[in-house]
């Protein structure tokens, strides 16, 4: 089985968030990179899981960024990946992005893409979407649990009230969160290891951005809290309607 | 520092008479892209595996050490710098060092890591021969056996070699016969395998590799400790343990040899784990601060605690270079010595003892800085700091040990000055000359010209001058008390001192020194401060034990113009070490975590 997994960079998540630029470009300067954990957690451990079931299995990750994603891509080989694809270049536009990973992917023959069910910094939940449509495969987004018999894949997803599990025929791409698998953490074979996996660079393919970024807000700064007595109930529905106004 | 091209490496010692090129020197911002996975793999192995469960592994609970140890051999983090053919990962002595660091904040589990990946393993890695290397190593390696090591006994602690364990070969010639009692021997209630010393027919200090389970060999039960209480730590008994002759590790009458020189490593890794202990020590203390509120302030905001907090990044980053600027030393002989055709446990032996006085200065250093920073770090916590609920009280406790054994801190200044003496007198580190010149040039006039321009001329003029005080202080003592010096540990203690002092001040510098290379004045901004705080310091200790120093043997004249002497080499610039400390801590502040 070949697997491609979607690894994407994403800010650690104590960093300090700020914008330059008028608030229309996130500030990098001083951020420490780590992998997004939906894809370093789930879809990563999970196709690392698939290929200790199966060792005919081969991982291939890809990466759309500059060189400061090589340490994360370092990272996710050193975990078990076999070999890594970046495509230099940074962009935050879903289908740009998703246009470059399918460029390569449509020629990969591969039975599987896995992709974290969002980046924790901007959170669009897209790329496996437009991924799958790009590649003309079958999606299913948000798996909680996926197994994969011969060219079939069961995949489990959270819905209202309970579970639904799918069975569909590969290839295909499904978005992954938690349930998927556990986090791991590279040991020292792995970590030596990574540094004589192939790391290819490759330069994007031309395609127009659908979306940009006009500015960035940060949320509003949290209001002094107002504390009500335990038993002054009637003064805690008074504030709740009329000034925080919920019913 | 600049001004003279180091073409050679620095010879054990030498950094007191010669200076050192910042390009040459090796610092944290050095490490690869590998080491720097490893360090992190470190920190997620504790944060995941052993910081959640910190109090289950305090209460002992019996099988949980060993399948932690075991869970470390998986992730390989046992046989770093091992050789390949013994299940090891033939990585280098910093990398090594890098794991001892990352670990260190682990409290009992990184004492275990460490006894059992030290003392534990090294002895039968580096004197074993084939066959024993063979039977224990690859085991020792992946965790599945554990190792300890004895030596100390009741009576015999820092003097080690009057031990009276004993050990008769049998009338079969096929055992020895080992009676006696061994102490404070960590992993002891669980190791399977440990390296007992023992003196054969009552004189020849020898070590041998004893198993769980033979025959007359029993442990006692868990000592009750003040702190690191996860960490196994029991006594041993022979009574006429039957111990088989193959089981001799090295040579009969030889067991001092093991003993020191598994020490000196011992030492340096020592500090690297303290100095990670203490890394996670202030990031914990800088959190509190940042969210503990009094007169409606986060307590952060009061200058006595940044100080705090400040001198704590402050003692870490000094100790920090100091130690990799060894490790790097260490690892470079090494190489040089494996080129040389010699075997790899010889050359690391060889290149740690060539620096066993770095060692010593280093764990010296490192674990009175962990000291400080709990110490401050409970402060800064208040009354929850003396609460079991908080972890810095545990990190507290668990501090303390860490200036005992490895050789105690007063037994670790005097082998410093010890070391350098009996160099000096050998021939292979020219004291003479230096201290000569320093002589003449306390009679002639001083000189005030600022001859040297450049970044940090004046800095690099302090250290020179800091290796001056060094040189008159230890020549006048060494000329006066002649023989008796031994019998005056004051003194040794404030040259030691001195020379702790002043190693690791130059190592800041130097690290300053290559940073601003790298990335410019201003991205070095915090790190600048951080040395010239600390070196503004040093001038003042190095001045005040200099005086204790020279006050206990000089008099009349010529303790007047050595004081004057002293004072000249101390004389450091008045530096706002206030508005620094407040720069450095603010950048913790804002990163909510310790930063450097
Ligand atoms: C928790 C723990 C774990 C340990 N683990 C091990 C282990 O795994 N294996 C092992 O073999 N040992 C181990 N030790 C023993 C440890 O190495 C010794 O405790 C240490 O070397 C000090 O010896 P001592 O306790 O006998 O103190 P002493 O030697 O009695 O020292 C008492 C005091 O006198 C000072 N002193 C002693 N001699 C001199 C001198 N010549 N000049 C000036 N001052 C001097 C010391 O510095 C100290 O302050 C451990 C100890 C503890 C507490």
């Amino acid at each position: 089985m070949k697997i491609l997994v979607c690894i994407s960079k994403a800010p650690d998540t104590t960093a300090k968030i700020s914008f330059k630029d008028s608030n229309t470009k996130f500030e990098e300067a001083g951020v420490q990179w780590i992998i997004n954990p939906y894809d370093e957690w789930y879809a990563l451990v999970k196709a690392i899981e698939l290929k200790e079931q199966d060792t005919n299995t081969t991982i291939h990750l890809i990466t759309v960024g500059e060189s400061d994603c090589e340490p994360i891509i370092r990272k996710a080989l050193a975990l078990g990946g076999d070999e890594a694809i970046r495509i230099n270049v940074d962009s935050n536009d879903s289908y740009y992005i998703a246009a470059q990973i399918s460029e390569v992917a449509k020629n990969g023959n591969y039975d599987l893409v896995l992709t974290g069910k969002e980046t924790i910094d901007y959170n669009s939940s897209s790329i496996g979407g437009m991924l799958a449509e790009l590649l003309d495969m079958p999606y299913i987004s948000l798996a909680t649990r996926v197994e994969v018999e011969g060219n079939t894949a069961k995949v489990s997803r959270e819905i209202d009230g309970g579970e639904e599990t799918a069975e569909v025929k590969l290839p295909l791409v499904v978005s992954c969160q938690k349930g998927v698998a556990e986090q791991r953490i590279p040991n020292m074979r792995g970590i030596m290891a990574a540094r004589t996996k192939p790391l290819k660079v490759s330069e994007p393919i031309t395609v127009t951005a659908l979306t940009s970024i006009v500015n960035f807000d940060l949320p509003p700064a949290k209001a002094n809290v107002k504390l009500v007595a335990a038993d002054n109930v009637a003064e805690l529905a008074r504030l709740l309607h009329e000034e925080a106004k919920v019913f | 520092m600049n001004t003279t091209q180091q073409t050679t490496a620095l010879k054990g010692g030498e950094w007191i008479i010669k200076e050192s090129n910042a390009s040459d020197t090796f610092i944290p911002e050095d490490f690869n892209e590998e080491q720097r996975m490893v360090l992190d793999m470190c920190h997620q192995f504790l944060q995941n595996e052993i910081l959640p469960i910190v109090d289950r592994i305090d209460q002992l609970e019996p099988g949980l050490m060993p399948s932690l140890l075991e869970k470390a051999g998986e992730q390989g983090l046992l046989s770093t710098s091992f050789p390949e053919d013994l299940g090891g990962l033939g990585k280098d002595f910093i990398t090594s060092t890098i794991v001892n660091e990352g670990l260190g904040g682990g409290h009992s589990f990184s004492v275990a890591v460490a006894a059992h990946t030290g003392i534990g393993t090294l002895p039968i890695l580096y004197f074993g021969t084939t066959q024993q290397q063979q039977k224990y190593i690859p085991k020792l390696a992946s965790g599945q056996w554990k190792g300890a090591y004895g030596l100390t006994e009741p009576n015999s602690g820092s003097d080690a070699l009057s031990a009276k364990t004993t050990a008769i070969l049998s009338d079969d010639g096929k055992y020895y016969l080992l009676n006696g009692q061994k102490c404070w021997i960590t992993n002891g209630g669980f190791a399977d395998v440990y390296t007992v010393f023992a003196k054969i027919d009552g004189d020849k200090f020898t070590a041998f590799i004893l198993e769980r389970g033979m025959e007359g060999f029993t442990q006692g039960p868990e000592e009750h400790k003040m702190g690191i209480k996860g960490s196994s730590t029991v006594q041993l008994y022979f009574q006429d343990c039957k111990v088989p002759v193959e089981n001799i590790l090295g040579e009969v009458g030889k067991g001092h040899i093991i003993a020191f020189n598994i020490l000196n490593i011992g030492r340096l890794k020592l500090c690297a784990a303290a100095l990670g202990g203490s890394k996670g020590a202030t990031t914990i203390s800088v959190q509190y601060a940042n969210t503990r509120e009094q007169f409606k302030l986060p307590i952060a905001k009061f200058g006595a605690i940044k100080h705090k907090l400040a001198e704590m990044a402050i003692r870490i980053w000094v100790g920090e270079s100091a130690l990799y600027r060894a490790a790097k030393w260490i690892d470079d002989k090494e190489h040089e010595m494996i080129e040389d055709g010699k075997p790899f446990n010889e050359a690391l032996l060889g290149a740690a003892e060539e620096f066993a006085i770095e060692c010593a200065m280093l764990k010296v250093f490192g674990s009175e800085v962990l000291d400080y920073v709990v110490d401050e770090g409970v402060q800064i916590h208040g009354g929850n700091g003396y609460s079991d609920e908080y972890l810095i009280s545990k990190a507290y406790r668990d501090s303390r040990i860490n200036r005992i054994y490895e050789g105690t801190n007063e037994i670790n200044r005097l082998l410093t000055v010890d070391m350098v003496l009996k160099r000096a007198m050998k021939g292979k580190l020219d004291l003479m000359t230096p201290a000569m010149n320093v002589q003449k040039e306390l009679m002639s006039i001083p000189d005030f010209g600022s001859d040297d321009e450049g970044a940090f001329a004046k800095e690099i003029k302090y250290i020179k001058n800091f290796k001056k005080a060094i040189l008159m202080t230890a020549g006048a003592a060494v000329q006066k008390l002649m023989m008796s010096l031994d019998k005056e540990q004051e003194v040794l203690m404030n040259i030691a001192d001195m020379a702790i002092e002043t190693y690791h001040t130059e190592s800041a510098l130097l690290r300053v020194m290559k940073l601003v290379e790298k990335q410019g004045e201003d991205a070095t901004a915090l790190e600048i401060d951080i040395m010239r705080t600390y070196l503004y310091d040093a001038a003042d200790k190095i001045n005040k034990v200099g005086k204790d120093a020279l006050n206990s043997f000089a008099e009349g004249d010529e303790l007047r113009m050595m004081h004057i002497g002293l004072k000249r080499f101390t004389k450091v610039e008045p530096f706002n070490t206030k508005e620094a400390r407040r720069r450095i801590c603010n950048k913790m502040l804002t990163e909510n975590n310790y930063c450097f």
